[in-house]
């Protein structure tokens, strides 16, 4: 029972979040360090993706500079609503050249066993 | 009142070199100067690069890339944390110095507290002192996903032990008795494996 999600894009001048749906891409790029309450409305439209199952999800990092624990915690939600619809096959891809990716996002397979992570 | 709560080290030798930049929390509203905190943190890391022996073979592009993101991480989330509980009702300067050392890095940030907010923070201190931190991570995250409006729980402080193995301490001090002010001194000891010009 597929739902359509339709693409959408926030743009500001620190970073970007989009999503495609003919990709079932997620894509965030640039430095985010909002502050904890600001994330809510992206973890609602993030929670929207899931909620409409598509067969994949594809959290594209390779771009992302900067997360703040905000921010990990507002991706670690989402991983664990994915987690919870059980026939989601999760994919997260992160850059062998942005340090912090490569201490923290193992952090999301932890909470999520067979989300795979492939490192560009 | 002096309170100690995990490794706070205060027999380190003074540092000859060290960076500290202040902040008068009143002077503009906590949103408009948010992203202050990333520029203050992102500065401190450009800065401390210059004392990184780029010459030296041993240390490659990606462990230089490795110690400024590492910084840059750290100083944001101790600057976020120190103007998200700033006592605002205090006038004392919310401050975060970098000092450092040929094996490690020190960071330390002062900010007031309320004072009826000390005994949640202490016990969730106590917590986190005595837990393995990737677990206890892993434990608030699901706790937060659970809980709607949730915001992240000492997830900074988590990640810095559990991801960067820092080591983390407090320091509670009365600064001020009617009204009642109380400061807090986070310390964060990152080893680093560069050789630093100092």
């Amino acid at each position: 029972m597929d739902t359509k999600t339709t693409a959408m894009e926030i743009k500001t001048d620190e970073y970007r979040i989009g999503y495609d749906p003919e990709s079932s891409m997620v894509s965030c790029q640039g430095s985010l360090r909002l502050g904890g309450d600001e994330y809510k409305s992206i973890t609602e439209w993030l929670e929207q993706i899931a909620d409409a199952n598509p067969a994949k999800i594809v959290l594209n990092l390779r771009q992302l500079e900067f997360l703040n624990s905000s921010g990990i915690s507002m991706l670690s939600k989402f991983v664990i609503k994915v987690r919870h619809k059980k026939n989601i096959e999760m994919v997260v891809q992160g850059s062998n050249e942005i340090p912090w990716q490569g201490k923290s996002l193992k952090n999301l397979q932890r909470l999520m066993p067979s989300l795979s992570l492939e490192w560009y | 009142m002096t309170q100690i709560f995990g490794d706070f080290n205060e027999g380190l030798p003074i540092s000859q070199e060290f960076l500290m930049i202040g902040f008068s929390p009143s002077s503009i509203p906590l949103k408009q100067r948010w992203r202050n905190n990333g520029l203050s943190a992102d500065f401190m890391a450009d800065y401390l690069m210059t004392f990184v022996l780029s010459d030296d073979s041993t240390v490659s592009k990606y462990q230089q890339s490795e110690i400024k993101s590492a910084i840059s991480y750290i100083a944001n989330e101790l600057l976020e944390n120190a103007m998200k509980f700033n006592d605002e009702k205090v006038q004392h300067p919310i401050s975060i110095r970098l000092q450092l050392y040929a094996n490690s890095l020190l960071f330390m940030t002062t900010n007031t507290i309320p004072p009826d907010r000390v005994p949640e923070f202490q016990h969730f201190l106590q917590e986190l002192t005595a837990s393995d931190p990737t677990e206890m991570y892993i434990r608030q995250i699901e706790k937060n996903a659970e809980d709607e409006d949730s915001t992240a729980s000492g997830l900074g402080f988590l990640t810095m032990m559990s991801d960067y193995l820092a080591k983390l301490g407090w320091k509670f001090e009365t600064v001020q008795k009617d009204p009642e002010a109380i400061a807090v001194t986070t310390m964060v000891q990152l080893p680093v494996k560069l050789n630093l010009i100092c």
